[in-house]
């Protein structure tokens, strides 16, 4: 280029980075598909951790008087279970099938902020590592995954908590809030603004209308948990009483805090499976979703009351008749729009062309599951009665139902039914169907018992309990049932891992799909659109294939979909490149700097947890540089 | 027989009579609970199998059976979704009204002379019950006289923690619970709370903590005891009589009987247990369990042990080892980082000539001692 000469090069290191192809451009990517994929693998990674979490605690409760673990080590694990499957795989397993998703879906090319995006999934990884780097260096949290007060932040000196535990608790939660933070804003801005030629908001697919209410929620949820964990390192650590009582302060402050916070949360971690299941029923049921609109509005008026329920979580602190009776008709209202999500699946099913695929079995499992959660929840809005259960195993087994019996559920359909458009291959269906009977059979035997333990007066986060209580048998099958979870779990790993490579090939329309994802080949080209299509209804691309005769019945169009004009060999693994007509389309360039920024802030991390500044300086050097060279490096690589 | 197999089923998930069952109510506020739960979870049940079977049905019944199948395609229904959105609003509300009732009985406060008060403080981990008007203090076990309503005062705040104003002043949450009496309350630091018990029956009701409050959660469990009024009346006048033995009577000549003179050496000075436990006053509040009437009570440490002489020397020696606690310095001076009861066997802290190690005679000395503290 002529112009090439007159502009001084730029420093090495502030030259991006060319490789799209190999082991280290996982580093450096900024593909929404592989970040997408990146989040997935991770959560799955602390699934699995977590899973193993459970695992432990599972067998010390198997009978009374367990002795596998001590006290102490009994709640780092339940503290670091709760934690890593909230924040460390429910939310980023949703973050990573969005990432994938949000931008076919639309029919765009990439996210609004590629580098963003792979910030946020650094940050996870770093906190994710900064968290569970305190079993080595510390103490592991030991609080809880809600980190009451005045236990969390009292100091250390006090001994409520002896250990650095609630300091890397607090400093790793807020860590991962600027990830998902970042990720959120991501989401909403490639929403609102990437959407391809006439896909309004009322065509928009209902995974991604669900993710966004997602990002709105977490937008707004985030600030206010960090708040909280801020007063909380405070209190521990340079002697404030935010949560104290007595000096001012007050521990049911943070209550309100953690669960304004923590309630939105909920939803965050629901909706997206719920969104998932909304994707998939139509699909196998070959069938519109049934009523669309009420199904959107049922998960924005979700994610709306969702902000007003917080104090549910609070029904045995005495707030006074007057509050606990306006946040149980709340809860109770929240029901409603729930219910009206339940009946409109079970109407999308009805009068279809059912198929019983994996992803469909899940969705189903989905539907059935998530009841049970959503009936024992209105339970708990019937305050009195929730006095009894609050902080025992029956609401142990209430919120599983919702978060396992749902959202994973929900998420392991998801990963089913995608895995044809990330990999060009099927997963395997008999071993899909092991997958699933294996899990909703290991399920209900571990979290149907719970209902009457907590009923017969067991409490929760307790490392022991007597014999003769008459809580044996239940607690053995419930370990019985954690075990087949576990077998499901490896059977699924097995599945995804065997397919990846020797699955049945798969066209760029896996099962008959209605979303626009389903239109470009498997995998998809980097580029995902060779040309930016225009949309003309909702389901556009089953419009494409498909129309109704006079009665209502489908009619497939002769020409069978435009899917012909892109289809391709499948099954590479060359992510797309060399695709006809996809050279000229320019796509972000891969950068080093969201990795090096990400990569401070365990620095920072360390350097507050123990008090030493000397921690910060590395810190503070990578964030700084991270940011200033993000910041200066050019828009694209050189000579590309 | 469908009545029968009902009936069996709802026994059965009545669940074991281990007196912290929240589904066999034996006092007033755990039955109105229960008369409140049972339909509307009945209402739940059916609303959950109706769902279920549906989700069913509409699996299996349109299965699909050819590929090229052309069901008809249903957008959605508008009477459809206003159906369901009222129908369960119309559950919901015939719900609501009993439940807001409730709550709003539950919360009055019972009015009278007969009402029992008790002060109920939170400590790790363990209960300690003060009767005001009575002037007692106990710990672990709560006498109340059965069919007599009692308005529990409960906080975790007291001055034998730590001085009013300190951040010490206040123990960590914990929440008050007996299934079979009421419905939990929290414990929370700064504020004092409010509940109301009666037992309908004489007997032992097991009570728990049920907010994680730290390292020995699990074992932080209590009793209530309902005798009848007399009896109850009996145990009021036996802990407000003074120490049995009191602490600093010197040993009687040529009687025999608990030395008192050799205990009070050992617990006074050799090992301090008088730093955080009162042993001749049954009035006043202290760090550790009051142990005035220490042999009155049935169990000890938080209702985990019997009361019996070989239990409480191998908890005097090594209390640690029997119940997790942060109390490896809780012999030292403050601000050492101590919770709960030191060992005085193991890591005891240095020089040995100010923390000795204690022997078995001397941890027998004081368990005799302490036995004779009815």
């Amino acid at each position: 280029m002529a112009t090439a000469t007159e502009v001084k090069p730029l420093p090495v290191v502030l030259r991006r980075p060319r490789a799209t192809q190999g082991f280290w451009s996982w580093f450096t990517t900024v593909d929404h598909k592989k970040i997408g994929i990146m989040y997935s693998v991770t959560a799955l990674a602390f699934f699995v951790i977590g899973g193993i979490e459970a695992l432990l605690i599972r067998v010390q409760l198997a009978g009374p008087d367990g002795t596998l673990l001590t006290a102490s080590q009994y709640n780092q694990l339940f503290t670091m279970h709760g934690t890593t499957m909230v924040f460390l795989m429910g939310m980023p397993l949703a973050v990573g099938i969005a990432n994938y998703l949000i931008p076919l879906q639309i029919g765009a090319r990439d996210v609004a902020f590629p580098r963003l995006n792979a910030f946020g999934y650094w940050v996870l990884v770093a906190g994710g590592l900064f968290l569970y780097s305190s079993f080595l260096f510390g103490g592991a949290p030991d609080g809880g995954w809600f980190g009451y007060t005045p236990l969390t932040s009292a100091p250390i000196a006090a001994g409520a908590l002896p250990g650095h535990g609630p300091d890397y608790w607090a400093i790793g939660i807020a860590m991962l809030g600027i990830g998902s933070t970042t990720s959120a804003i991501n989401f909403l801005v490639t929403i609102i603004n990437m959407r391809a030629p006439g896909m309004t908001l009322m065509r928009m697919p209902v995974f991604t209308w669900m993710m966004f209410v997602v990002a709105f929620l977490t937008l707004f949820a985030i600030p206010i948990v960090t708040a909280a964990l801020i007063m909380v390192y405070f209190d521990r650590n340079l002697g404030t009483g935010f949560f104290v009582g007595g000096v001012g302060g007050d521990p049911l402050l943070y209550q309100h805090l953690f669960w304004l916070f923590g309630h939105p949360e909920v939803y965050i971690l629901i909706l997206p499976g719920m969104g998932i299941v909304s994707e998939i029923l139509p699909t196998f049921s070959k069938k519109p979703l049934f009523g669309y609109a009420v199904v959107v509005f049922s998960g924005i008026a979700i994610g709306f009351l969702g902000w007003g329920v917080w104090a549910h979580h609070m029904f045995a602190t005495g707030l006074g008749p007057v509050a606990i009776s306006a946040f149980a008709l709340s809860t109770m209202l929240i029901a409603i729009p729930t219910g009206v999500k339940i009946f409109n699946w079970l109407g999308t099913v009805w009068g279809g062309s059912v198929r019983l695929a994996t992803p469909m079995l899940f969705a189903l499992g989905f539907i059935g599951q998530f009841t049970i959660g959503g009936l024992s929840g209105v339970l708990h809005s019937v305050v009195p009665s929730d006095t009894q259960q609050t902080d025992t195993y029956f609401v142990v087994a209430h919120f599983h139902y919702v978060l396992f019996g749902g959202l994973v559920f929900g998420i392991f359909g998801g990963l089913y039914y995608w895995f044809p458009k990330i990999y060009g291959r099927y997963m395997d269906e008999r071993l899909g169907k092991l997958n699933f009977w294996t899990m909703v059979i290991g399920f209900n035997l571990t979290f149907f018992p719970m209902h009457f333990l907590g009923l017969w007066g067991l409490p929760r986060r307790t490392y022991r309990y007597d014999s003769g209580m008459g809580w044996d048998t239940l607690n053995l099958v419930a370990t019985i049932g954690a075990f087949t979870i576990a077998v499901s779990t490896l059977v699924f790993l097995v599945n995804a891992i065997v397919s990846r490579h020797r699955g049945a090939p798969a066209p760029a329309d896996a099962w008959d799909g209605r979303s626009l994802e389903w239109s470009i080949p498997s995998p998809p080209p980097e580029y995902n659109f060779a040309e930016i299509p225009t949309v003309h209804a909702r389901d556009d691309f089953w419009h494409r294939k498909y129309t109704e005769d006079d009665d209502g019945r489908l009619v497939r169009l002769p020409a069978g979909g435009a899917v012909a004009v892109e289809e391709r060999p499948t099954g590479g693994d060359d992510g797309g490149h060399g695709a006809p007509g996809g050279e000229h389309i320019h796509m972000p360039s891969p950068s080093f700097f969201p990795l090096v920024l990400a990569s401070g802030l365990p620095f920072l991390g360390y350097a507050a947890v123990w008090k030493d500044v000397l921690w910060a300086i590395p810190g503070a050097a990578l964030v700084l540089f991270g940011m200033y060279a993000w910041a200066m490096e050019p828009p694209t690589a050189e000579d590309s | 027989m469908a009545v029968g197999v009902l009936a069996t089923l709802a026994a059965g998930c009545s669940g074991p009579e281990n007196d912290q069952n929240s589904l066999r109510p034996q006092g007033p506020a755990a039955d109105r609970i229960h008369g409140l739960f049972v339909p509307i979870v009945a209402i739940a049940i059916v609303v959950g199998i109706l769902v279920l079977l549906g989700t069913f049905y509409v699996a299996l019944r349109f299965r699909s059976r050819a590929a090229d199948e052309n069901p008809k395609q249903i957008h959605g229904s508008t009477p459809l979704e206003i159906g369901w959105t009222i129908v369960p609003a119309v559950v919901l509300a015939v719900i609501a009204v009993p439940t807001v009732a409730t709550i709003f009985a539950l919360d009055d406060p019972p009015k009278g002379d007969d009402v029992l008060e008790v002060r109920v403080v939170g400590k790790q981990w363990w209960w300690e019950f003060e009767y005001p008007d009575e002037k007692v203090v106990t710990a672990n076990e709560l006498y109340i006289p059965v069919g007599t309503k009692v308005r529990l005062d409960l906080t975790a705040c007291d001055s034998s923690l730590g001085a009013e104003g300190t951040a010490s002043y206040c123990n960590v949450i914990h929440s008050f619970w007996v299934p079979e009496l009421a419905g939990k309350q929290d414990v929370i630091p700064g504020r004092s709370q409010g509940l109301t018990i009666e037992a309908d029956h004489t007997g032992t009701y097991l009570g728990q903590c049920a907010e994680y409050c730290g390292l020995s959660h699990a074992n932080m469990r209590f009793r209530v005891i309902a005798v009848e009024r007399s009896e109850y009346d009996a145990w009021i006048r036996e802990q407000q009589a003074g120490p049995a033995v009191p602490l600093n009577r010197p040993a009687p000549e040529g009687e025999t009987g608990p030395p008192a003179g050799e205990a009070q050496d050992l617990v006074q000075n050799t090992f301090a247990c008088t730093g955080c436990h009162v042993f001749d006053d049954a009035e006043t509040s202290s760090y550790g369990p009051n142990l005035t009437h220490l042999a009155s009570r049935e169990t000890f440490a938080s209702g985990s042990f019997e009361l019996n002489r070989d239990n409480l020397i191998d908890w005097v020696l090594d209390a640690p080892s029997m119940i997790p606690m942060e109390s490896k310095d809780c012999r030292l001076p403050p601000p050492a980082t101590c919770v709960g009861m030191p060992s005085f066997i193991k890591d005891t802290p240095e020089p040995a000539s100010e923390y000795p190690v204690m022997t078995r005679d001397q941890a027998e000395t004081i368990v005799d001692y302490l036995l004779a503290l009815k």
